[in-house]
């Protein structure tokens, strides 16, 4: 199946009932097959006029206790923030796709990671964080879809699932999840005010924040999901995650196979960092190495931080940007070949 | 007596007092907490018609219907 | 005939807004309504931001802030998962027509079935009373300090009669608060535009031209006098769409 045709089934047999959102390519697909499929399941599907109604709708449906999902790309993601701080104030779920595409502003067409340090830093207005799940393959995204609703409610925070343009275009066989009956949270309205809130301007913002940050440092105990493959005695260790993450799992495989110890640790959570992953590295590494499908950089920054706070501030973190589709296993191979020949310096 | 008033909740906006067809509404010369002059309604003017209820936006006024 | 008349129980709350301002009547009438139709507990608010904030410590039901302009929005979420529930948009003129013109113009264009009330003071009072698109031609606001120019600012918005005219949706009114014969008879849009919704008729909308003393730096008794004399040749009362009786 289609990636975002997968993803959207799955979200279906999640118990999703309510669907808004605009369309944008590479992410338009999800929609397109709501339209008819949510109809058929007794659930809702609104085309907004805008990704800031979209988002709001899903505000809407979430505050009545019900699953709901809208997606979308970079530029409507953007637009998608105002909604999505405000589901963070009310501490309401929602599951948030960003089919990830390239570049600033309106950007381009092109699969890619270019929108982690937005999505991993909340990303609209405010003091909150999302968490953030991001497959590296169509079947890992359909049994995540699940997982992001149980985690969204078990912590009432919006999730994010940032595939790229790769997954959402690409076909895979997939096996689909069982149904799940649609629920209905607590705390849902039912027009009897049988869930009591305060309005806005009785709240105590302090204690609130103080409240929603240790909620945040449970996550991070507690949510950390990641894949790793030999970084006990790597010598160099890759971080990737996404599509890259799997051409970077190959290219750990082949390296090895040629007699360079070299290990991966792939994000699956990029909210909260798996930090701890960084514990089972061998403690002489002697470099870090991130493989991105963006130009700046940005998992770099993750990665240093924690290599630098778990193991050594010694230890240098390279980035290989490579700026949007997806970095074949050739490349990454030249690239670190390029960083043992010293061509390639470390950013951190 | 033919309304209940709420004088906390006065915010002495004058709308009722303008409205009143008897005239029946005046103000205290004290202050409640707010520190408005909440109103006072003369019973021997008052007919109970409920303007001063309709007119009110704070809900001070309980006409009893009686 | 004196008739019992008691602010209902799901508003009956002191609220901070400040004297004379109409916002305290116009929610006492929906609820009013709400209570008459048998909907009091059956009722969801999602709240505008600006003044209607206020109604967050006001209402003891459903509620929810939305996002500025943005109700339309939240409604038609709420409405779709919720359809037995009554929705009912609480927002002011800056919210639904200025930032909030896309979402309210769509939900009526979709003909959600959904109650918007919309309070036009002619300002955003809650900000300290800029213009508006609805504020009148000539009049002073802390953004329009020698009157308002529509040669370069567009001229005052009618929204009831654009939705009305533009689009299939149930019913539109505009009423307003100036006097108890004027807040009677917007006690019949407001229960009117419900009772479209519980009758599956489609969107319902209801403005009300509203007094805002403070920043029409006016005393309440002039403001209510300023709706008669100024705002109602302009912004006129009663019923742009009405409701076509459906067959029970």
């Amino acid at each position: 199946m289609k990636g975002n045709i997968a993803i959207a089934e799955a979200a279906v047999r999640a118990g999703v009932r309510l669907y808004a959102g605009y369309p944008i390519t590479p992410s338009s697909e999800i929609m397109e097959y709501l339209s008819w499929r949510l109809p058929e399941v007794g659930g809702a599907f609104v085309q907004a006029e805008s990704e800031l109604a979209g988002i709001n709708t899903v505000y809407g449906g979430s505050s009545c206790g019900v699953r709901v999902l809208t997606a979308s790309s970079g530029p409507g993601i953007s637009l998608k923030q105002e909604g999505i701080s405000v589901l963070s104030d009310e501490e309401l779920p929602a599951l948030v796709i960003n089919v990830v595409r390239y570049g600033n502003g309106l950007g381009t067409l092109f699969s890619s990671q270019c929108d982690y340090l937005r999505e991993t830093r909340g990303g609209g207005n405010g003091d909150y964080r999302c968490i953030v799940l991001c497959p590296s393959s169509i079947q890992e995204a359909v049994d995540m879809v699940s997982t992001a609703y149980e985690l969204g409610e078990k912590y009432r925070v919006v999730v994010v699932m940032m595939t790229e343009g790769a997954l959402g275009q690409m076909m895979e066989p997939v096996t689909l999840p069982d149904f799940q009956e649609p629920k209905r949270n607590y705390w849902g309205f039912d027009g009897k005010y049988s869930y009591k809130k305060i309005g806005i301007f009785d709240r105590d913002s302090k204690k609130e924040a103080v409240e929603l940050n240790k909620k945040y440092a449970e996550i991070k105990a507690n949510e950390q999901r990641w894949e790793e493959e030999g970084i006990e005695d790597a010598d160099y260790v890759f971080v990737a995650y996404g599509v890259p993450g799997r051409s970077t799992l190959g290219a750990i495989r082949e390296l090895r196979a040629e007699g360079h110890k070299v290990g991966l640790i792939r994000p699956i959570t990029a909210w909260p960092f798996p930090e701890k992953a960084f514990e089972h590295i061998n403690k002489n590494v002697k470099g870090i190495i991130t493989v991105e499908a963006n130009a700046t950089g940005q998992l770099v920054d993750d990665a240093a931080l924690f290599t630098k706070k778990v193991l050594r501030a010694d230890i240098p973190v390279y980035a290989l940007p490579f700026v949007y589709g997806v970095p074949p296993i050739r490349e990454i191979k030249a690239k670190f070949a390029q960083i043992l020949a010293g061509e390639i310096k470390e950013v951190y | 007596m033919k309304v209940l008033v709420k004088p906390e909740r006065c915010k002495e906006c004058g709308l009722c007092d303008a409205f009143c067809p008897k005239k029946a509404i005046s103000h205290a010369d004290h202050t409640n907490l707010a520190g408005y002059h909440p109103i006072v309604i003369d019973d021997e003017k008052c007919i109970g018609c409920g303007i001063c209820y309709t007119t009110c936006p704070d809900g001070v006024f309980h006409v009893l219907g009686k | 005939m004196a008739v019992e008349r008691k602010v209902p129980a799901i508003i009956d709350n002191p609220m901070s807004f400040c004297p004379g301002c109409g916002h305290g009547i116009i929610i006492r009438l929906i609820c009013e309504c709400l209570e008459e139709l048998g909907q009091n507990q059956n009722i969801i608010f999602p709240i505008g931001v600006s003044c209607s904030s206020n109604l967050g410590g006001g209402l003891v039901t459903d509620r929810l802030h939305c996002p500025h302009g943005r109700a339309g929005a939240v409604a038609t979420g709420m409405k779709r998962v919720n359809p037995d529930n009554i929705i009912i948009t609480y927002q002011g003129d800056g919210d639904a027509y200025n930032i909030g013109i896309a979402e309210s113009i769509n939900a009526a264009y979709r003909n959600e079935n959904i109650t918007v009330i919309t309070v036009n003071n002619t300002n955003f009072g809650m900000t300290g009373g800029q213009m508006s698109v609805t504020t009148m031609e000539g009049q002073k606001t802390s953004t329009s300090t020698h009157g308002r120019d529509c040669s370069i600012t567009g001229f005052p918005m009618r929204f009831p009669e654009l939705v009305a005219s533009q689009f299939h949706i149930a019913y539109a009114a505009r009423g307003t608060v100036s006097s108890p014969a004027h807040i009677n008879q917007l006690k019949g849009y407001i229960k009117n535009a419900i009772e479209a919704q519980m009758n599956k008729e489609g969107y319902s909308v209801v403005e009300v031209l509203s007094p805002c003393p403070i920043n029409w730096n006016l005393t309440p008794i002039k403001a209510m006098e300023r709706i008669d004399n100024e705002l109602i040749s302009y912004f006129p009362l009663g019923e742009f769409k009405q409701r076509s009786v459906k067959e029970a």
